[in-house]
C-alpha cells in the first residue's frame, strides 16, 4: 500500500508546489496594482493568494470556494454548487443509461446478425471521428423548438457520446470466447441462446467494465457541453459559462473540480459494481 | 401520400438489399454494404424531410445542406483555416509531442512513473474541455487559447498510451539488446520506441478527434468572428440550420480524413505488426 501510495503522494505534492508558485507568478501584477503604495514585496506575494478574481487561484482558495458554495446554501438554492452538480449528474446519468441499453443491444445485434455488422460497424467507427460535441448546441436548440427542454436533450447528447465505447467493448467481449470454448458448448449440444447466456455474456463482462468507465467520463463531458448553448440556466456547464462571462475564476475552478469529483464518483461506483460481480462469481470476472 | 409510399418502399427494400449485399463475401460486398447503408439513410432523410414538410429550422434536407456548402465555400474555408490549421494542428502537435517526450523521460525513473501514471489516467477520465474558459481568459480570444485547450486535452492520452507502449517490450527482446551490449538510448530507439508505435498511433488517432472537439468547444467561450465553433453557435441562434449542417459536414470530413491519414501512415510505419500481416 505504502509502496504504491508514496510515489503518487510525492508527485501530488510537487504539483501543489508548482501550482502555488505559478499562482504567485501569474497573479503578481494584479496584486501589485491593487496593493497600497508602501507595500513590501512579501505583502504583495501574500496578496496574490487572496484576490477575488485571480488569474490562477491558489488551491486552498478553490477548496474554500467549493466549501462555501456546497455548504453555504441549501442544496435547492441556485447558488449552491451541489444543486448544479446534481443537475449535471442527473442528465449524465440518464444519458449513460440510454447509452448502456443502446450499446448492449447494438453489440448483441452486431455479433449475431451479419447484415447489421456489415452495415453498421463502419458507421459506428466513423461516428466517433466526427466531433459529436460540435452538434450539441444544434441538438439542444432543435429539440427545444419541438418542445423538448431541460434534462432530456442533454441526456441524449451524453448518451450519443458514450454509447460508442460500450458498443465496441461489448462486441469485443461477446467475441472473446475462443473456438475451443465454443466447440465445448457445441459438444454439449447447447442452443444458440445457451451459448449466449452461459458463454458469450459472462465473457463480455471483463470488457464491459473498462468501457463503462470511459463511457461515464464521456457522458459527463456531453452533459456539461450540452449545457453551454441554452443560455445555461443550471448545471456545471452553466457555472463554467457564467463564470467566464463575468470573470469569476474561482467559480470556474470550483465547477471544474466539482466535475472532476463527479467523474471520480462515477468511476468509483462502476468499480463497486464490478467488485460486487466479481464476488458473486467467486473471485473472477 | 407519395412520400409515405416512398418511405414504405425504403423501409422494406433497404434491409432486403442490405441483407443480399451482406451475404456476398467478396471485397465488393464488404465495401458496398456500409456505403449502401449510408446512402439509404441519406435517402430516407431526404424523403422524410421533403415529403412530410419538416420545417427547415428543425432539420434541413441533405440537398439543402449540399446547396449551403456550395454557397458558402469561402466562409467554410476561412473557418477551416481558423479552427483546423491555426488551432487544432499546432495544439495537436505540441500536445502529442510533449506527451511523448514526457513518457520517454518518465521511463527513466520507476518512482516517477508509478507516481504520475495513476494521476495521468485520472486526469484522462476528467472532463478536461472544462478548462476552455480558463484558457480563453489566459490566452485571449484568438487561436492561441484554442491551441492551449487542445494541448491540455491531447497531452494525457499520449502520456498514458506511450508509457504503456514503452513498457510493452518483452524481457526476451531486452535481453537480446543487452547481449549486443546496446546502450540505453540504442535500446530506446531501435527496440522500445518502434515497439511502442502501435500504442502511440492509437493515441494520435484518439487525439485527432479530441483536438477537434477541444478547439470547437473552446470557441463557444469566446472567439474572433471566424471559426467552426463560432459559426455553429451563431448560426444555430439565427436558425440557419443548413449552414450549421454544412459546418458539421466539414467537421465530419476533417475528422474522418485525419483519422484515415493517420491510419494510412500507421500501416506503412508499423507494417511488421501482427494486426496488419495477413
Amino acid at each position: 500500500m505504502i509502496r504504491r501510495a508514496a510515489p503518487v503522494a510525492v508527485v501530488m505534492l510537487a504539483v501543489l508546489v508548482v501550482w502555488y508558485a505559478a499562482s504567485v507568478w501569474l497573479n503578481y501584477d494584479t496584486a501589485a496594482n491593487l496593493a497600497d503604495e508602501g507595500a513590501t514585496r512579501w505583502q504583495i506575494v501574500g496578496d496574490t493568494m487572496r484576490l477575488d478574481r485571480p488569474l490562477l487561484p491558489a488551491p486552498h482558495q478553490i477548496v474554500a470556494e467549493m466549501i462555501t458554495s456546497i455548504f453555504g446554501y441549501p442544496p435547492d438554492n441556485p447558488r449552491s454548487l451541489l444543486y448544479h452538480a446534481a443537475v449535471t449528474a442527473y442528465a449524465a446519468g440518464v444519458g449513460f443509461a440510454i447509452a448502456l441499453a443502446l450499446g448492449v443491444v447494438l453489440a448483441v445485434g452486431i455479433v449475431h446478425v451479419r447484415t447489421l455488422e456489415r452495415s453498421l460497424m463502419l458507421w459506428i467507427i466513423a461516428s466517433q471521428t466526427v466531433p459529436v460535441l460540435a452538434i450539441a448546441p444544434m441538438v439542444v436548440v432543435v429539440l427545444g423548438n419541438i418542445g423538448l427542454r431541460g434534462m432530456l436533450p442533454k441526456a441524449l447528447i451524453a448518451g450519443w457520446l458514450s454509447f460508442f465505447p460500450i458498443t465496441t467493448g461489448m462486441v469485443t467481449g461477446l467475441r472473446a470466447p475462443d473456438p475451443m470454448q465454443r466447440d465445448l458448448m457445441r459438444t454439449y449440444s447447447a442452443s444458440g441462446r445457451q451459448v449466449f447466456a452461459m458463454l458469450r455474456w459472462p465473457a463480455s463482462m471483463a470488457f464491459l467494465f473498462p468501457s463503462l468507465k470511459v463511457a461515464a467520463a464521456l457522458a459527463l463531458v456531453g452533459a456539461i457541453v450540452a449545457e453551454l448553448p441554452t443560455g445555461a440556466q443550471a448545471g456545471l456547464g452553466a457555472r463554467l459559462l457564467t463564470g467566464s462571462y463575468y470573470g469569476q475564476t474561482l467559480q470556474i475552478w470550483a465547477a471544474l473540480f466539482a466535475a472532476a469529483l463527479l467523474a471520480l464518483l462515477a468511476i468509483a461506483m462502476i468499480d463497486l459494481a464490478q467488485s460486487g460481480l466479481v464476488r458473486r462469481r467467486g473471485g473472477r470476472l | 401520400m407519395n412520400a409515405g409510399v416512398a418511405l414504405l418502399l425504403l423501409a422494406i427494400g433497404g434491409p432486403v438489399l442490405l441483407a443480399l449485399l451482406a451475404r456476398s463475401d467478396g471485397r465488393a460486398g464488404r465495401v458496398a454494404t456500409p456505403l449502401v447503408f449510408g446512402a439509404l439513410v441519406l435517402l430516407a432523410w431526404q424523403v422524410v424531410c421533403a415529403g412530410f414538410g419538416v420545417p427547415k429550422i428543425l432539420l434541413p434536407t441533405p440537398s439543402e445542406v449540399a446547396l449551403a456548402i456550395a454557397h458558402h465555400v469561402p466562409m467554410l474555408a476561412a473557418d477551416f483555416m481558423q479552427t483546423v490549421v491555426r488551432s487544432v494542428l499546432p495544439g495537436w502537435l505540441i500536445g502529442c509531442g510533449s506527451g511523448l517526450l514526457a513518457a520517454i523521460l518518465l521511463d527513466r525513473s520507476e518512482f516517477l512513473r508509478r507516481g504520475v501514471l495513476p494521476l495521468g489516467s485520472l486526469v484522462s477520465a476528467m472532463p478536461i474541455v472544462g478548462v476552455a474558459p480558463i484558457m480563453v481568459m489566459w490566452f485571449g480570444f484568438d487561436w492561441q487559447s484554442k491551441a492551449a485547450v487542445v494541448v491540455v486535452m491531447t497531452f494525457f492520452p499520449m502520456l498514458v498510451n506511450a508509457t504503456a507502449g514503452l513498457a510493452s517490450t518483452g524481457a526476451m527482446e531486452r535481453d537480446l539488446m543487452r547481449s549486443y551490449a546496446a546502450r540505453d538510448w540504442q535500446t530506446l530507439f531501435k527496440l522500445r520506441l518502434p515497439n511502442a508505435l502501435p500504442f502511440i498511433f492509437n493515441a494520435l488517432k484518439l487525439n485527432s478527434t479530441l483536438a477537434l472537439i477541444g478547439a470547437i468547444v473552446a470557441e463557444f467561450f469566446g472567439t474572433p468572428i471566424v471559426g467552426m465553433g463560432f459559426r455553429i453557435s451563431t448560426e444555430v441562434a439565427r436558425m440557419n440550420l443548413d449552414v450549421v449542417w454544412a459546418e458539421i459536414t466539414l467537421a465530419a470530413v476533417v475528422g474522418s480524413a485525419s483519422f484515415a491519414v493517420l491510419a494510412l501512415i500507421e500501416r506503412t510505419v508499423t507494417f511488421w505488426h501482427p494486426s496488419f500481416r495477413t
